[in-house]
């Protein structure tokens, strides 16, 4: 089946055609136009002031600014200086990257092209999570086209600058997705995450001052150098301009891909774009922004799909994949879900984070199984607030939010399993 | 020598594109392990001498990532996807049904040695759920009766 977005935007608008993968289709539609303009006409620092300008926000979940982030890169190294592009999207509810890569890695890669130019680096490591194999296998061919047009390289389209691209395949690990454990990993160790500072602009892969961006953050960048920073505030909000792809998955009636401007209102999405919720279910909540990013209730979803918004709702962006569940689900196996994945993930660095996703997932199944106490639920929060903010790295974070907004709104599900001494949810999806 | 000659050329083809030997651990590691199925000690040892380190230093890499095995496989390795996203469209029903139907459990073998099932987390599909990796290949949008015929067509 054809994986394309149900509504598309310049991001996503030619991914129904398959010559858009090639080389060829994607200069047809204007490709490689911009890194033309910018390798040629601008100088980096132009490039970088026009990306701050655009308000470009990193889209791999933190959402800092991208223009920003490029000038903490030293303009005089004594060295190699890096980018590295982060493929290892593997935030549960998320899909966007994959499609990004699998129908427009040409697009990408005149991102990186530009981004290249802008902090002089002279390499970039993208790192693909390793299970997505179709979609490396496209990036592969579009990097091979690439060089062989001269666009990777020495001397690339003519001017003095050499870049070359080279991929690097993971080999399943979530934390390679936090910038500094896949830092590790490039550099062929275990995907522990790096203290910080130093940050990697200082001291990134290999040691280099190097800057990590994602696979959406890099394609919107042609965007902006072909239409300018005014025509990219057009879309979103002032403070969270441009598309994004949202990934809508669970209990909707078309599950899929939504490139909306930021700031599109999560009800909308929902029950407009994805169709409601099916079989005649009432909604009862969702997770707007992958599994890290706290849960809203059905009746807090008249909220714009932007941070400055939907941190007043105590959530946020994250990569925007947005899971939906209907009033059959258990809160406390969506909980049992979310803990297991993080325990199951953790790196073990960290004691708070490798005995508190343990702890967490522990107490959550005892309640599902019938066999908590009423304690347990100040107990799961007590351990939550100890793992928040504790850590190398935002991972014990990030397994600590999601319990903690399941707490917020959905208290009652696990009063209701405490008070019962079973789960009171038989209709809801199986464990 | 387990490591062949081809393979050998494809490792160092990898280590000349990064400014560290070791940067190319990863991608060596995948190379073995499709020429040989999994990385055994001997592997490693061989892996260690390429890249100036100690074969204790490849297998705690080997050990850290889902995807690299450190003792023999069955043929194919087939993953239902039980995440969220999927078990919200009936993932575990999915799973059980495999497991029924090859007669493991999860994460089990099948006694012929020809397929490993289990579950995983997250694999990037979630709007195309429930759906399972099939070595390297998405099977996804499954119902329980095409899961069946798939897992039954591999050899």
């Amino acid at each position: 089946m054809l994986k394309v977005p149900h509504v598309t935007g310049y991001l996503s608008e030619h991914f129904a055609d398959d010559a858009f993968a090639t080389l060829e289709g994607y200069e047809s539609k204007g490709g490689y136009e911009a890194a033309r303009t910018a390798l040629k006409k601008m100088t980096p620092a132009e490039v970088i002031d026009l990306v701050k300008r655009a308000g470009l926000q990193g889209r791999g979940g933190a959402g800092f600014s991208t223009g920003l982030k490029w000038s903490f890169m030293p303009v005089q190294s004594d060295g190699p200086k890096y980018l590295v592009c982060n493929a290892d999207e593997s935030e549960p509810g998320s899909f966007k990257d994959r499609i990004l890569l699998e129908r427009g890695s040409h697009q990408m890669l005149e991102g990186i092209l530009i981004a290249a130019w802008a902090t002089g680096a002279e390499k970039t490591f993208v790192y693909v999570r390793g299970e997505y194999a179709y979609p490396a296998q496209q990036l592969e061919r579009a990097i091979e086209e690439a060089r062989a047009k001269g666009y990777l390289g020495n001397k690339v389209m003519g001017t003095k600058f050499s870049h070359d691209v080279v991929l690097q395949r993971g080999a399943g690990a979530y934390i390679c997705g936090e910038e500094t454990g896949l830092l590790e990993s490039l550099e062929g160790k275990k995907g522990m995450p790096r203290k910080k500072p130093p940050f990697p602009a200082q001291f990134g892969a290999f040691g280099r001052p190097t800057t990590v961006n994602n696979v959406e953050t890099f394609s919107h960048v042609p965007h902006i150098v072909r239409r300018g920073a005014e025509w990219f505030r057009g879309f979103g909000t002032e403070k969270s301009p441009g598309t994004t792809l949202f990934g809508v998955s669970g209990n909707v009636v078309r599950p899929g891909l939504y490139e909306l401007p930021l700031g599109t209102r999560l009800d909308e999405i929902v029950f407009q774009h994805a169709g409601g919720v099916p079989n005649g279910r009432q909604l009862k909540g969702v997770i707007p922004g992958g599994m890290s990013m706290p849960i809203l209730p059905a009746g807090q979803i008249d909220v714009p799909m932007a941070n400055e918004f939907l941190r007043e709702r105590k959530t946020m962006l994250g990569t925007g994949g947005i899971m939906v569940m209907d009033d059959t689900c258990c809160m406390v196996r969506v909980a049992e879900i979310i803990t297991y994945f993080f325990r199951d993930e953790s790196c073990g660095q960290c004691t708070q984070c490798r005995e508190g996703t343990g702890w967490l997932h522990k107490i959550v199944s005892r309640i599902e199984r019938g066999a908590g106490e009423k304690a347990d639920l100040d107990v799961l929060l007590d351990v939550a607030a100890k793992m928040e903010g504790q850590t190398i790295c935002a991972f014990a974070d990030a397994a600590a939010w999601p319990v903690q907004g399941l707490l917020r709104h959905f208290r009652a599900d696990f009063e209701e399993h405490v008070h019962q001494g079973r789960c009171p949810f038989p209709a809801s999806f199986e464990l | 020598m387990v490591i062949s000659p081809e393979a050998r050329a494809r490792i160092d083809a990898e280590i000349a594109q990064y400014p560290q030997r070791r940067g190319a651990l990863l991608p060596a590691l995948h190379i073995v392990q499709s020429e040989l199925g999994h990385v055994a000690p001997e592997a490693a040892r061989e892996l260690a001498e390429i890249f100036g380190i100690r074969p204790i230093d490849v297998m705690e890499v080997v050990s850290f990532y889902n995807m690299f095995y450190a003792t023999p496989q069955p043929r194919h390795h087939v993953y239902v996807c039980t995440n969220l996203p999927c078990s919200l469209r009936g993932a575990r029903g999915l799973l059980r049904g495999l497991e029924e139907h090859l007669g493991v459990d999860d994460h089990g073998n099948t006694g012929d040695g020809r397929i490993h099932l289990g579950h995983e987390e997250c694999l990037g599909a979630c709007a195309y759920a429930p759906m399972m990796r099939v070595d390297e290949r998405y099977c996804e949008d499954l119902d329980l009766e095409q899961a069946r015929r798939i897992v039954d067509a591999l050899e």
